[in-house]
């Protein structure tokens, strides 16, 4: 074998493409999505308040923007966002403790960040729309 | 690792980024102030979907309410920040684009700071 042809043979990184997706990969990605998400999301935080601020008349065009569909789309994305990257933060914060690090620990963990945010955002979004009634 | 660190770089062990561990620190405190934070302005967003003007601002004036949102808001512009700078330092790599994206980072989380403040405020202070 030649000099040449040894060097070829080693192993390369593998580019992203071909690595088989695990559960813990599309979560840690999805942590870094769903941070961007919230970061650009507090524009709509910061128009809310803004509104809240003014008047009775910027308050309702705020309010009929978020109940349009576009709307409602970006509110529950918003609240996923929030319970996903919330878990995902605690996930990070037991690991940085050494807390089920090991590569089963980390699948169980990333299934229950996926299930759990999106129960949460359900519940929430169920518990909203009842209080509609109770609430002033 | 030897390597080509002048021993006074080694003896402040401050690393490339010259602020040593202080950023992850930072992210680690605020990420776990986020966590109660984050809940109480979820149960807030709930209770005030769909609920009108006059009722909003009541919920917002209130002192305890007002104070959790502002303290969300300081924990969560510095999160923000330091989550958007690690992002950028990972995927651009041409300095002065780098450096125009982290300028940028930090004044446009400053700004939705200092104006979510000034909202919660003015409503909890009466305009
Ligand atoms: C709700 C409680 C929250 C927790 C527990 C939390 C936790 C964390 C943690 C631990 C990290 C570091 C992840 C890593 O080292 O890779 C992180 C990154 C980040 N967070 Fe949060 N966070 C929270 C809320 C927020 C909010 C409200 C925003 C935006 C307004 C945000 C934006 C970001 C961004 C942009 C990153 C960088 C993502 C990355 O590097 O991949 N986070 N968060």
């Amino acid at each position: 074998m030649s000099v040449r042809s040894r060097v070829r043979s080693r192993p390369l990184s593998p580019h992203l493409q071909i690595y088989r997706l695990t559960i813990p990969m599309v979560m840690s990605i999805a942590h870094r999505l769903t941070g961007v998400a919230l970061y650009l999301g507090t524009l709509v935080v910061t128009w809310w308040l803004i509104a809240l601020a003014s008047n009775a008349n910027s308050y309702a065009v705020f309010q009929d923007f978020l109940g349009s569909w576009l709307g409602r789309i970006i509110l529950f994305g918003y609240i996923w966002a929030l319970f996903h990257h919330m878990l995902g933060g605690i996930r990070h914060l037991l690991w940085d403790i050494g807390l089920w690090i090991d590569l089963p620990a980390a699948s169980r963990l990333a299934w229950a960040t996926l299930i759990g945010s999106t129960g949460l955002t359900v519940a929430a979004w169920i518990a909203g729309q009842s209080l509609r009634a109770v609430l002033p | 690792m030897t390597g080509m660190r002048t021993p006074r770089h080694r003896a402040r062990g401050l690393g490339a980024a010259r602020s040593g561990t202080a950023h992850f620190w930072m992210q680690r405190v605020t990420a776990i102030a986020n966590i109660p934070l984050t809940l109480l302005f979820l149960a807030l967003l709930i209770a005030l979907i769909g609920s009108d003007y006059g009722v909003a601002r009541a919920y917002v004036a209130n002192p305890f309410v007002a104070i959790i949102l502002v303290l969300l808001v300081i924990s969560g512009a510095f999160h923000m920040r330091i989550g958007m700078q690690v992002i950028i330092e990972d995927y651009i790599h041409s300095l002065p684009v780098k450096m125009i994206c982290l300028a940028g980072n930090t004044l446009f989380s400053a700004m939705i700071g200092v104006v979510c403040i000034y909202g919660v405020l003015r409503v909890g202070l009466g305009s």
